[in-house]
């Protein structure tokens, strides 16, 4: 009865599983950037776009070549690296601190949290008079901008991270009597580790955003100067040009995290 | 290493027993366990079998002094023997291993703390892989082992301290039946050729009766001591699907069955 009735009516099943496994692909993003400028280029071209709107992208590269030949590029962009590097070392360096503090004692966990929380949402450019008065119109009070920017998500992932690891872990490490600092160093660090490592990726952006805002309010030389220039002056090619050198100062960080990451994350699945 | 050196030196190791006075603990309202007395003899498996939540892990934990009992104590009689590094020493259920260090670095991780280090500690590492058949993998991370091997790598872990009693938390009940015979058959070879003391929790009763010298079984919650089953038995005879074995087994499962389905119930009332 099966037989004859499977022979005549055959189908193979259907595949309905699949997918929700997105993989990156290298190529992809750079035919996307690449496609989106020629379209602009092509558009300012045919008068499509005006160059009231966008600036045309090859004059932005013009402009960025003119700039890197004259030497300001590096006279702007060493100083901002200076001040991102620095203010964001600080803050990172504090923030993990804290946080891993935070992790481990309740103390900390009880007096610091709500600290924290009420600094988390204050944006921090608005304190940049406060830190003028402080430390001085100098490069001191970037840095402490930057380094507060930095350190409150840099907390709030680090303590986070702290309390995600593996409490089997340290069990394990008690249950073989190893030395609470043993444990810290041993157990409770590098399993925070990929946590406060994401962190930093937030941390530092915010830190590039905050570099731009620390020297838009005084500073002669920086990329947040040039970028403050060129808008007063309504010149949107330098403007483009200084966008630009934040992006890829932020892709540029990513990738150096990434880096990281992938030397000392070999371990994770 | 000739074998009745071995055993001389083991002679002198069993000088240390544990004994559990009147044991009881809460967490919070709840009793887990009530009034357990238990001698864990030097140089036995004991075994301790039980319903769902009758608070087996737990007393293992009270054992070791991961945590504190309500009432009652844990006695050591006898010192440990010198060489033990870490007397009291666990296997856990699932593994425990540092992801982020090397099968070596895992073991290493225990000795560094108690100063040893050099040539000694690479002594040890390679006597303890060699009898965890797992020379070949000192520089594989967890990620890259079998379940299997990830607990081999926390015996060897736990051998490397020479623990005067190893107190092992279902350490099979992770891997699957087939691992599982594999890993008994290890454990039992360990035990012949090296006999330690040692408390080893588990539900499941077939791994109980093939290396336990005695069998607790406890009430569902709050736990006691219905009956010590003991088995004569030598553990090397015991093999899987003995006549003997099984009657012992089915005796146990009687005297668990009604428990276990209470135990069962009671989960689904909270």
């Amino acid at each position: 009865m099966l037989d004859s009735a499977s022979k005549d009516d055959q189908r193979t099943v259907e595949f309905r599983g699949g997918g929700f496994a997105p993989q990156s692909k290298r190529w992809v993003g750079f035919v996307v950037f690449i496609v989106l400028i020629s379209g602009i280029e092509l558009g300012t071209r045919t008068g499509f776009i005006t160059s009231l709107m966008l600036p045309r992208p090859s004059d932005v590269l013009a402009t960025f070549v003119e700039l890197w030949k004259s030497g300001l590029l590096w006279k702007h962009l060493i100083p901002s690296l200076s001040r991102l590097a620095v203010g964001a070392v600080i803050g990172a360096s504090a923030g993990i601190g804290v946080g891993i503090l935070i992790g481990l004692f309740s103390l900390a966990r009880a007096s610091l949290i709500p600290i924290v929380a009420a600094i988390f949402p204050i944006p921090k450019i608005a304190l940049l008079p406060l830190f003028v008065i402080w430390f001085g119109i100098d490069e001191a009070s970037k840095y402490a901008l930057i380094a507060f920017g930095t350190f409150t998500p840099t907390v709030v992932a680090a303590y986070g991270a702290v309390d995600n690891v593996d409490r089997t872990l340290i069990r394990m490490g008690q249950s073989f009597s190893l030395s609470w600092f043993s444990i810290v160093t041993k157990i409770v660090l590098p399993g925070a580790m990929p946590g406060i490592l994401s962190g930093l990726r937030v941390s530092f952006a915010i830190a590039i955003i905050l570099l731009v805002a620390a020297e838009m309010l005084g500073a002669e030389y920086g990329i947040g100067a040039y970028i403050l220039e060129a808008g007063s002056l309504y010149d949107l090619e330098r403007l483009f040009v200084g966008v630009t050198i934040l992006s890829i100062l932020g892709v540029g960080v990513s990738a150096v995290i990434g880096l990281i990451e992938n030397r000392l994350l070999k371990w994770r699945i | 290493m000739d074998p009745p050196l071995i055993s001389f030196t083991n002679i002198c190791d069993f000088a240390m027993e544990l004994r559990l006075e009147n044991i009881g603990h809460y967490y919070g309202d709840m009793e887990v366990l009530q009034g357990i007395d238990l001698d864990i003899p030097a140089g036995k498996i004991v075994c301790v079998v039980g319903p769902s939540g009758c608070g087996k892990s737990t007393l293992l934990r009270l054992v070791g002094g991961l945590e504190k009992p309500t009432s009652g104590r844990v006695v050591q009689m006898g010192q440990a023997p010198s060489a033990s590094i870490n007397p009291l020493t666990y296997v856990f259920q699932d593994f425990a291993l540092l992801p982020w260090r090397t099968v070596e670095g895992n073991i290493s991780l225990v000795l560094e703390d108690h100063g040893i280090k050099g040539a000694d500690m690479e002594a040890v590492i390679s006597d303890v892989l060699a009898r965890t058949k797992l020379s070949d993998f000192r520089k594989a991370l967890p990620k890259q082992l079998s379940g299997g091997m990830k607990q081999r790598v926390a015996i060897a872990r736990a051998l490397a301290v020479k623990p005067a009693v190893m107190l092992m938390d279902e350490p099979l009940s992770a891997l699957d039946s087939q691992t599982r015979e594999l890993l008994m058959d290890d454990l039992v070879d360990l035990w012949t050729r090296e006999p330690f003391t040692a408390v080893y929790v588990t539900h499941n009763l077939g791994e109980a009766v093939r290396i336990g010298h005695s069998i607790v079984v406890l009430s569902r919650r709050p736990g006691r001591i219905c009956e010590v089953v003991e088995i004569n038995k030598p553990l090397e005879q015991r093999q899987l699907g003995d006549a003997d074995l099984e009657q012992q087994q089915k005796h146990l499962w009687n005297l668990m069955r009604d428990e276990a389905k209470a135990a069962d119930m009671e989960l689904m009332d909270a």
